[in-house]
């Protein structure tokens, strides 16, 4: 049998565009079925995780009886009893296949873990914000099957956005007006098509045609300071496009996907490249992942930092945490020296942003604001960041080490 | 003191701006506030206004002008 990468090709499309009729339908007149919804799900499901991947479709099972248990059983006993320790195993078990799954590979020459799949970090996230909303006392109603299909809604199973359980609860929970459906339908149906244009057209362009070619040349350039010629820009800002049409584009089929099902998925990019400094970027860059990071890793460590007044002053609190968050997002991409230092890049930079922001506000008078600070800012904070690609995407690894 | 005062000191003191003109800006697009900036207000809320909200009840999008801060915290006490 074939496996497909979600939406890797035509066929994939055309599979959707039929599955996802007859549930258009529905909910034009008013109806949800979710006996329709968990068939399409799994039969999507098992296109992605069965045939030749079946390994990976049994590791994607076992994983979720795993995080459902962990889940359910923490908000059972959350109805009782609130213990801190016992809060912390929860999560780290949660997030301890997915900590295999990521060091594996660094500790088995490359190997990847039996236990990973397709996915897994995007599942891990979602599973870990349940349990510290349920913690929280903000998540009360958790409900088993729901859990299920906020884990499982195959739109976004491989890579985000990652949505969070009440907010997508709300959505599953209700059937849109018509009015407010056909908004949805047209929309869902316009982002899949920018996302043709973005995946298939500019992805393909700078990623399959531009960046092999380039990096040949920077390798062949090898010898002067640290390697660097003007190959190694090229490739730079080629596999910035890339990473932004690839992953934008693949967003938007999630997204359109979502709408045309009526769960209204929250967007993952919106307009990056016209951030003018670092923090506005992760406010627009891959927006589910980094508000991810922002509301359970950054705020909670700065709450607990203050609430137990670790340091006298506000602003090494924030830079400490910067770090340690961005520290950790390096990590999670997994354990190797480049995406450290992309994360401590990232880290460093929004420090600096911070404290660049207090000296403005201070010298308000003596510091121009107009449209050339404002073009400037921009330019700078696009190279800024397509620099960290650089670093992220490995070649400088294959430049110095191969 | 009744709560929309003592809200409006909180956010004067962390923001270093006077947001009583302005109660319907948004003050995450001015920059005044940031997620540093909503844990101290959380965190003064909870001192100040015996107040608790835990940083997962914190949707951004509900407490981003004052009168909605106020609104907020008024339901909540």
């Amino acid at each position: 049998m074939l496996t497909f990468e979600p939406y890797g090709n035509p066929t994939y499309f055309a599979l959707l565009g039929v599955a996802l009729l007859p549930l258009m339908i529905g909910l034009l007149y008013g109806k949800r079925s979710r006996l329709y919804e968990t068939l399409i799900s799994i039969f999507f499901l098992v296109l992605t995780f069965g045939g030749s991947k079946w390994t990976q479709g049994v590791a994607l099972i076992i994983y979720i009886l795993y995080e459902v248990g962990l889940t359910w059983g923490y908000a059972v006993y959350r109805r009782h009893k609130n213990s801190g320790p016992f809060f912390y195993l929860m999560v780290i078990l949660a997030i301890a296949p997915l900590t295999i799954v990521k060091v594996t590979p660094a500790v088995e020459n490359g190997q990847s873990s039996l236990i990973g799949f397709l996915g897994i970090s995007y599942l891990t996230f979602r599973a870990v914000q349940t349990i510290m909303e349920t913690r929280d006392g903000t998540l009360k109603n958790y409900n088993l099957m729901t859990f299920l299909q906020f884990m499982l809604f195959f739109p976004t199973i491989s890579s985000g956005p990652i949505d969070r359980y009440r907010r997508f609860e709300k959505d599953y929970r209700s059937v849109p007006s018509r009015e407010q459906y056909l908004g949805m339908l047209q929309k869902g149906i316009r982002y899949i098509f920018v996302g043709f244009l973005y995946k298939f057209v500019l992805a393909y362009y700078f990623g399959t045609m531009l960046m092999p070619k380039l990096q040949m040349m920077a390798m062949h350039s090898r010898g002067g300071f640290l390697d660097l010629s003007w190959p190694v820009v090229g490739y730079m800002y080629a596999y910035s496009a890339d990473l932004f049409f690839d992953f934008a584009g693949y967003s938007l089929f999630a997204v359109g996907t979502s709408y045309i099902m009526g769960i209204a998925t929250p967007m993952n990019f919106n307009q990056p490249w016209r951030s003018p400094n670092i923090k506005d970027f992760w406010n627009r860059w891959h927006i589910t992942l980094s508000f991810w990071f922002r509301d359970f890793i950054y705020m909670r460590l700065v709450f607990w930092f203050m609430k137990h007044k670790i340091f006298k002053k506000p602003t090494t609190t924030a830079n400490v945490t910067y770090i340690i968050n961005m520290l950790v997002m390096g990590f999670w991409h997994g354990v190797t020296w480049y995406y450290i230092t992309y994360g401590l890049f990232h880290g460093v930079a929004l420090m600096v942003n911070d404290m660049w922001l207090r000296y403005k506000k201070k010298h308000r008078q003596s510091i121009p604001h107009n449209g050339f600070t404002q073009i400037f800012a921009i330019f700078l904070t696009a190279n800024l960041v397509c620099f960290s690609f650089l670093i992220f995407s490995g070649l400088l690894n294959k430049l110095w080490f191969n | 003191m009744d709560i929309k005062e003592t809200v409006l000191e909180i956010l004067n003191d962390l923001t270093g701006n006077d947001v009583s003109g302005a109660m319907d800006d948004n003050l995450f697009d001015s920059g005044l506030l940031d997620s540093m900036g909503s844990v101290q207000l959380l965190l003064q809320l909870q001192s100040e206004l015996d107040v608790t909200v835990p940083v997962s009840e914190f949707e951004r999008s509900e407490w981003d002008t004052p009168n909605k801060i106020i609104a907020k915290v008024e339901s909540m006490a």
